[in-house]
């Protein structure tokens, strides 16, 4: 079994093409979809998790790059939006490497990116939405 | 007690330009220097604050009437129902309430990422509302159905108000149990992970005002970053909470009831917040401002997180069914510092109640006054008490 978050690239001419049904279809490929944009010259991309058997998921990778569509492996990244936080402290018992931890007397939160895993659990956990997930293709 | 001075003369230090602010911070630093009578002497006025996330709030809307006329009888605002049992186009929209189409914990934890607190914050920051308006229609009232967005310029009064704010103290949660916990009072992990709590402690505007000697009906106030008054004691005031030697309530003790413009206020100070697994909240932001009229109401004032103890509650069980064990007592000062030992363990401390902004909120209503924008006003009515006689010379208890 295979489970992997990948960032898909694909041409104008690919945006009418119903591959994400194939892929479940054709390949019993499960692809959910974590963020997809078309830009304004018609040229998409998304970002799928897609989850198969071991050889389904090679077939379903040949599949997609015989019709044009680029694969790249995921790099995400977590923000941290400064100005949306209020400084309640919730993140920083939940964030399991203190990457979103509290200065203290001061009571203040900051973000240290080098020390975040990308386990996201701060996102659900912050009242405010103050963190957000990037997704970042690798080259 | 002797009195030092009367509001009417403080307001005319105001406008005179003379008065002396300290924050309720501040004040605990001078009077450890100064001593009391010396202190009491000199300051004029405390100002306290607190940001949290408080539950029991909302604001009244009137729609402003459309033609032809409609007795809105199920309003949504953003999907989200506002309560129309008032007249034809007077609403109430809960901060807690979510869209019918939330599928709230049905999918567990739920996200519950919109609520009526994140209409009042997209209101206020100018931001389009869809409203969506139903009704049966009368001979005086036929129109039948309303759809249009509209910003808060478009609603004739919106005016905040919120039965329930400022805890005077709050429990600690934690969680006993093998699994994590999805609470009002954040995530709390397995086995003692986390102790979350929620005041702004020493700088928290009742717990510098012990016994509501200054505070009452009618007193003005900071709200949601304009002004706005105490209109009633909160729901579930209860001044005969278990008190220290000091005064000071053991837990959850005296609520206000507050009431302001909405329209003067604040997305800074008003926000929308989802708690996983539970629900809609709103941090609010209040300030109040404390006269020093003699000693004992400086004392109040200079109480310190040191001498501040909140009840320590397991939320997987005592909390749920409603038994009233606690697992000790820690002071505020302990809670801040990051860590705090329960049953032998070291357990990380989360404050929910953002210290900063208070600290911001204390700050700002200090400078209103000072620059003379902000006057002080004599209770109407003072809010239920406790009889209590005061030993300042003892410290609580430590666990
Ligand atoms: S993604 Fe994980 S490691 Fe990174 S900040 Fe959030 S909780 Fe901490
Ligand atoms: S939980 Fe969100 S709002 Fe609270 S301190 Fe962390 S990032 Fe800021």
């Amino acid at each position: 079994m295979i489970k992997r978050k990948v960032v898909l690239r694909f041409p104008a001419a690919v945006v009418e093409l119903p591959f994400i049904y194939t892929l479940a279809r054709e390949f019993d490929v499960v692809a959910n979809i974590l963020k997809a944009n078309i830009n304004p010259r018609k040229e998409g991309s998304m970002v799928v998790e897609l989850s198969a058997e071991d050889e389904k998921y090679e077939a379903a990778v040949n599949y997609l790059q015989s019709r044009g569509i680029v694969i790249l492996p995921l790099e995400q990244q977590i923000i941290w939006v400064e100005d949306r936080c209020t400084q309640c402290g919730a993140c920083t018992v939940i964030c399991p490497t203190n990457a979103l931890w509290m200065k203290r007397p001061e009571m203040t939160v900051s973000f240290c990116s080098e020390k975040c895993v990308v386990c996201e659990q701060c996102l659900k956990a912050c009242p405010a939405r103050a963190v957000e997930a990037l997704y970042l293709a690798g080259e | 007690m002797k009195q030092l001075r009367t509001i009417k003369e403080i307001n005319e230090k105001i406008a005179k330009g003379k008065v002396v602010v300290a924050t309720a911070e501040e004040i605990v630093s001078m009077v450890a220097e100064k001593g009391v009578e010396k202190t009491a002497r000199q300051v004029d006025v405390v100002t306290t604050g607190t940001f949290g996330p408080m539950c029991s709030s909302g604001a009244f809307l009137n729609l402003g009437h459309t033609t032809p006329r409609m007795r809105m009888s199920k309003v949504y605002l953003n999907g989200v129902n506002a309560y129309a049992g008032i007249a034809a186009v007077d609403v109430y929209l809960g901060a807690t309430e979510i869209p019918e189409t939330d599928p709230a914990n049905s999918v567990f934890p739920g996200a519950f990422n919109y609520g009526g607190a994140h209409v009042i914050e997209d209101l206020l920051s100018g931001k389009k509302v869809l409203l969506e308006a139903t009704s049966y229609g009368t001979n005086c009232y036929p129109l039948q159905k309303l759809e249009k967005w509209i910003t808060l310029d478009d609603i004739k009064d919106a005016y905040l108000f919120n039965p329930r704010n400022c805890y005077q103290n709050y429990n600690v949660a934690v969680n006993l149990s093998d699994r994590t916990i999805y609470t009002y009072m954040g995530i709390l992990k397995p086995h003692l992970g986390n102790a979350n709590y929620c005041s702004a402690g020493q700088l928290s505007p009742l717990l510098n005002d012990l016994l509501y000697r200054t505070i009452g009906v009618g007193t003005k106030i900071f709200l949601g970053g304009g002004v706005g008054y105490v209109a009633w004691h909160g729901t579930q005031h209860n001044p005969h909470a278990p008190r220290t030697e000091g005064g000071v309530p053991r837990g959850g003790a005296g609520t206000l009831a507050l009431i302001g413009d909405l329209k003067q206020m604040s997305p800074k100070y008003l926000r929308g917040v989802s708690f996983l697994g539970y629900g809609v909240s709103m941090q609010v932001g209040v300030g109040v401002p404390i006269p020093i009229l003699d000693e004992e109401i400086l004392q109040f004032t200079a109480v310190s997180d040191e001498e501040i103890l909140a009840p320590i509650v397991d939320y997987s069980e005592a909390y749920p069914q409603g038994t009233e064990e606690i697992l000790g007592e820690v002071s505020y000062a302990e809670l801040k510092s990051g860590t705090i030992v329960i049953r032998g363990k070291e357990v990380p401390t989360a404050p929910l109640s953002s210290y900063p902004k208070a600290k911001e909120i204390a700050e700002t209503l200090k400078q209103w006054i000072l620059k003379g924008e902000f006057t002080l006003t004599e209770p109407v009515a003072a809010l239920p008490s406790a009889e209590f006689a005061v030993n300042f010379a003892r410290q609580p208890e430590k666990e």
